[in-house]
C-alpha cells in the first residue's frame, strides 16, 4: 500500500538544501510518496536527482518527481514582483513538489492544466492524484 | 595598485583567450533523445568521422565523450568548439530494465551502475558548459521533471540554451508541444538520424553561440 505523507512548508522552512534534499530522498525510500508544500530550486532538483543516481541499489531503483511552479504561469510584473516580496518574507512557499519511489510510481505526468501520479501496475491499485 | 591593475588586465585576457579556444558546447537531455546521433551527424558533416555508438538500449552513452576542435562554418560565419555529448540525465535506472533488451542479470547491473554514474557526471559537468543544446525526442512528452530541472538549471547557470526536437521523420513527433512547454527558448525541429532540417541547426547553433 501507498501512503502519501504530506509535508508543510514549515517542516523544510529551515533546513539547509541538504537537508531538505535528505529529508525528501529518506521518505521516498521509506516507500511514501512525498507531497511537499513548496518547492526546491533547480539547484536543489539537480542535487536531488545526483543523490539519488548515487544511492541506486538493487532495491532501491530511484524517484518519480514533479516540482510545480504556480509562478511560472504569472506572466506580469506585479504578479511576479508581488509573489518575490512574499517568498522574502514567508519563504519558497509557493507550488509544490512530489516525490515518489520509482517501484510503487510509475510516472508523474503533467501538462500545464493537470498532474497525474501513476501507479505501477503490479501492486493493483489504480491511484490518481490531480491538481 | 600596479599589481593589482595587472592582475585585473591578465584575468580578463585570460578570461576572453579561454572562452576562444575552449568554447564547449554540450548535448544534454533525457535518455534515448537522440544526443549520440546528434553528436554523430554534427562530426560527421565537418569532420567526417563518427563521435560514438548509439542505439535504442536506453543508457547507451554512460561517460562524457569530447571531441576537440569543430569548427562549423554558414556564409563568412564559423564557429569552432569541442563538443560533448553528455549520458541521459534520468531520475530512476533499474536493472531489470535492460534485461528487457537481452542482458543477462550480470551485464544489467553493471549496466545500471555505470548508467548511474553517468547521470552524476553529466550533472558535474554543467557548470563547465558554456552552450547547452538541449535534445529532446518530439515523439515524447516534453512536460518531464528532467526536461524541466535540466533547462532550469542551464537558467539559473546563465548558459545559452538550444533546444532541438530530435526525430522529426517519425510521424508522432509534435514539434509545436515543445515550443508550447518552452515558449522562451529557441527550438529547432530536425532528424539527426536523417539530416532532415540541419542546415537550419546549425544556424540556430551561430545565433545562440552569438
Amino acid at each position: 500500500m501507498l501512503t502519501l505523507q504530506i509535508v508543510p512548508y514549515a517542516e523544510i522552512a529551515k533546513l539547509s538544501s541538504l537537508g531538505r534534499i535528505r529529508k525528501l530522498l529518506n521518505m521516498a525510500k521509506d516507500g511514501y510518496l512525498v507531497l511537499l508544500e513548496g518547492r526546491l530550486t533547480k539547484e536543489e532538483e539537480a542535487e536531488l536527482i545526483k543523490t539519488t543516481m548515487e544511492e541506486i541499489n538493487n532495491e532501491f531503483k530511484g524517484i518519480e518527481l514533479a516540482v510545480v511552479n504556480n509562478l511560472e504561469k504569472e506572466k506580469s510584473f506585479l504578479d511576479v514582483t508581488r509573489a518575490n516580496f512574499a517568498k522574502i518574507i514567508l519563504g519558497n512557499r509557493t507550488g509544490f513538489t512530489i516525490v515518489g519511489p520509482a517501484t510503487l510510481v510509475k510516472q508523474i505526468k503533467r501538462d500545464p492544466h493537470k498532474i497525474q501520479v501513476l501507479l505501477q501496475e503490479k501492486k493493483k491499485s489504480k491511484g490518481k492524484g490531480r491538481k | 595598485m600596479i599589481t593589482f591593475l595587472k592582475r585585473f588586465v591578465d584575468n580578463i585576457m585570460s578570461a576572453i583567450f579561454k572562452k576562444k579556444k575552449h568554447l564547449k558546447i554540450g548535448l544534454y537531455g533525457p535518455p534515448n533523445g537522440g544526443k549520440t546521433t546528434l553528436a554523430n551527424r554534427i562530426c560527421k558533416d565537418w569532420l567526417g568521422e563518427e563521435m560514438g555508438v548509439a542505439s535504442e538500449i536506453p543508457h547507451e552513452t554512460r561517460e562524457i565523450h569530447i571531441k576537440e576542435e569543430i569548427t562549423i562554418k554558414s556564409g563568412r560565419k564559423s564557429i569552432t568548439f569541442n563538443l560533448v555529448d553528455t549520458p541521459g540525465i534520468a531520475t530512476k535506472i533499474d536493472y531489470e530494465d535492460f534485461m528487457k533488451f537481452g542482458m543477462n542479470k550480470k551485464e544489467a547491473k553493471k549496466r545500471a551502475k555505470e548508467a548511474t554514474k553517468g547521470v552524476i557526471d553529466a550533472i558535474k559537468w554543467l557548470d563547465d558548459m558554456d552552450v547547452v543544446i538541449v535534445v529532446l525526442d518530439a515523439t515524447k512528452d516534453p512536460y518531464s521533471q528532467v526536461n524541466i530541472t535540466i533547462i532550469g538549471n542551464l537558467a539559473a547557470r546563465n548558459i545559452p540554451v538550444l533546444i532541438v526536437a530530435n526525430k522529426i521523420d517519425l510521424r508522432k513527433a509534435n514539434v509545436k508541444k515543445i515550443k508550447d512547454a518552452y515558449p522562451q527558448y529557441d527550438i529547432v525541429g530536425i532528424s539527426a538520424k536523417t539530416g532532415k532540417n540541419i542546415q537550419e541547426f546549425y544556424e540556430s547553433i551561430f545565433a545562440v553561440v552569438g
